[in-house]
């Protein structure tokens, strides 16, 4: 891991509206890795995520992608330089079938998963694909919104809370998903209140309190860090 | 000779027609107003203004450059369309993210301002604009004559009309712009150059109004308050229809045409106002209209 990160953040700052709710964020991901957001709600990661984006655009700070800055980008240059973004509201399209939904993202680079690749993936996808995207189920839309962004070629997925509110069958699925990407060397930032799912996946986790970055350690020291996992997210 | 409820069926047949006639000109407007709305959640009071400006395209080409109607088609929506693309990247786009009473201040402003310029410049009287030679005359239906221009413009209107509808719903521009109807910022986040998409959008719907411009030329003159006099039954159309449902702009244009023009045959008085009556109807049963999803 000596080598440039792939996406460098440094000192971000970021404010909706007069509220001041990102103070100094410091973030590394390297080629291939997944790296896992804690914390408690409204401890920022979230808001991390759509800073690095650029959806939240009142933002200072350092924000590099392959050594280049992109905090200056307008959000669809931010897109189309290789951030592949799964909001928490998962984002499926009503006017929109699924099909249209799964097309809609440009191609932003060579190397994205085939269609046929990704209906393996998904099998549930293909058999609904001309379904209105909002009459599927919630581990459905999960599972097209992340499907959404592997066909464009982004070297980086943004994934916020993929399990959320799903039925614990539907998480094994998705963190089944999630490992089989990762094996494709796809580079992962997934914000996540369910450290044991994180756990699976993630090489490395930050943990955010209050819009700061309080500490980060790799995967492997998660059960050794639990106590102190409980005191800062309070479960 | 026959009658239907003791109306003389020529005289059903025309007003019949002249509905469809000027449904065909409330469906071309209210489709580009309800594209506008739709994507940018503007009220685009100059969609009058564009229309009126699209018959006068037609009647200067012609006047000053000797230009005729078939090319004045295709050069007076460019024409307009250009112009709006200009008016949305100065001023329109400012006013995105601010309350949309700004965006239909502005774009009242500028109807006024267009209308009051060419009114300056070439009087209120109407302006006549001769139909092409290959559209002149008229043809017998059996039921009735009917003036050849005004079947083309019917159908002329019909293959806009579908056209839009298609390239809407049928193609990856349209899904865009169906998405970014919903969501634009997520949209944007994959990639996708909303602002374009803004700017062209606004460009297609002036380019619409200005195509229905020159197809109103030869019918109604080329005046400078035509479109002044046409918009208000034209929001109208766009409330009862749904506001930003596009197939909900067409079907309720031509409707509601031909009901004004059924008004006409069998109660003339109340031929000025049928559409307004509807439209309190709908809003009170139906606040979202006849094809607008409900929020």
């Amino acid at each position: 891991m000596s080598s440039a990160p792939l996406l460098e953040v440094r000192g971000l700052n970021a404010w909706y509206g007069e509220s001041h709710v990102l103070h100094g964020v410091d973030l590394d991901i390297h080629e291939g890795e997944t790296i896992t957001l804690l914390g408690r709600n409204g401890a920022g990661k979230t808001t991390t995520l759509r800073a690095i984006m650029g959806i939240l655009r009142r933002r200072e700070g350092v924000i590099r992608l392959r050594g280049q800055d992109i905090l200056g980008l307008p959000l669809h240059k931010v897109a189309q330089s290789g951030l592949g973004y799964v909001p928490e509201e998962r984002g499926i399209f009503a006017s929109l079938n699924v099909s249209e939904n799964l097309m809609l993202p440009p191609t932003v680079s060579e190397g994205g998963m085939s269609v046929d690749e990704i209906y393996q993936l998904f099998p549930n996808l293909h058999e609904r694909r001309s379904s209105q995207g909002t009459k599927l189920s919630g581990g459905e839309q999960q599972m097209l919104a992340i499907a959404r962004v592997l066909r464009t070629g982004a070297r980086i997925i943004l994934l916020d809370e993929p399990t959320e509110g799903l039925a614990p069958v539907i998480v094994q699925r998705i963190g089944d998903v999630l490992v089989a990407l990762k094996k494709r060397g796809m580079t992962i930032l997934l914000v996540e209140q369910n450290f044991r799912f994180a756990k699976k996946v993630a090489d490395r986790f930050y943990l955010m309190e209050d819009g700061r970055m309080v500490n980060s350690f790799p995967g492997h020291e998660l059960d050794a860090r639990m106590d102190e996992l409980h005191e800062v997210l309070g479960v | 000779m026959s009658t239907i409820f003791g109306v003389p069926t020529p005289a059903l047949y025309g007003q019949i027609l002249i509905g469809l006639i000027n449904g065909s000109f409330y469906a071309m407007l209210s489709l580009g107003l309800a594209v506008i709305f739709g994507l940018l959640r503007v009220i685009n009071f100059a969609h009058g203004a564009q229309y009126m400006l699209g018959a006068f395209a037609a009647y200067l080409l012609l006047s000053y450059l000797g230009i005729g109607y078939w090319l004045a088609l295709i050069l007076a929506p460019l024409i307009v369309g250009a112009i709006a693309v200009v008016i949305e990247k100065t001023m329109l786009s400012r006013l995105y993210g601010v309350d949309p009473l700004y965006g239909l201040l502005l774009t009242f402003g500028l109807a006024l301002i267009l209308e009051g310029a060419f009114r300056y410049w070439f009087g209120a009287a109407g302006k006549p604009y001769a139909p092409p030679e290959q559209l002149t005359g008229a043809i017998n239906l059996g039921f009735m004559f009917m003036p050849i221009y005004r079947g083309w413009v019917v159908i002329a209107s019909l293959v806009v009309c579908i056209g839009t509808w298609l390239l809407i719903e049928k193609t990856r521009l349209g899904a865009y712009l169906r998405a970014a109807t919903e969501n634009a910022t997520l949209v944007q986040a994959f990639g996708v150059n909303v602002p374009l998409l803004l700017t062209l959008t606004y460009g297609l719907g002036a380019a619409l109004a200005a195509l229905a411009g020159v197809l109103a030329a030869p019918i109604y003159q080329v005046s400078p308050l035509m479109g002044s006099n046409l918009i208000i039954i034209v929001f109208a159309v766009v409330v009862v229809g749904g506001m930003g449902s596009i197939l909900g702009a067409i079907v309720t244009g031509y409707m509601l045409g031909v009901l004004e023009g059924l008004t006409k045959v069998f109660y003339p008085e109340a031929s000025s106002i049928v559409i307004f009556v509807i439209m309190a109807i709908v809003l009170l049963v139906r606040p979202a209209g006849l094809f607008g999803r409900e929020e």
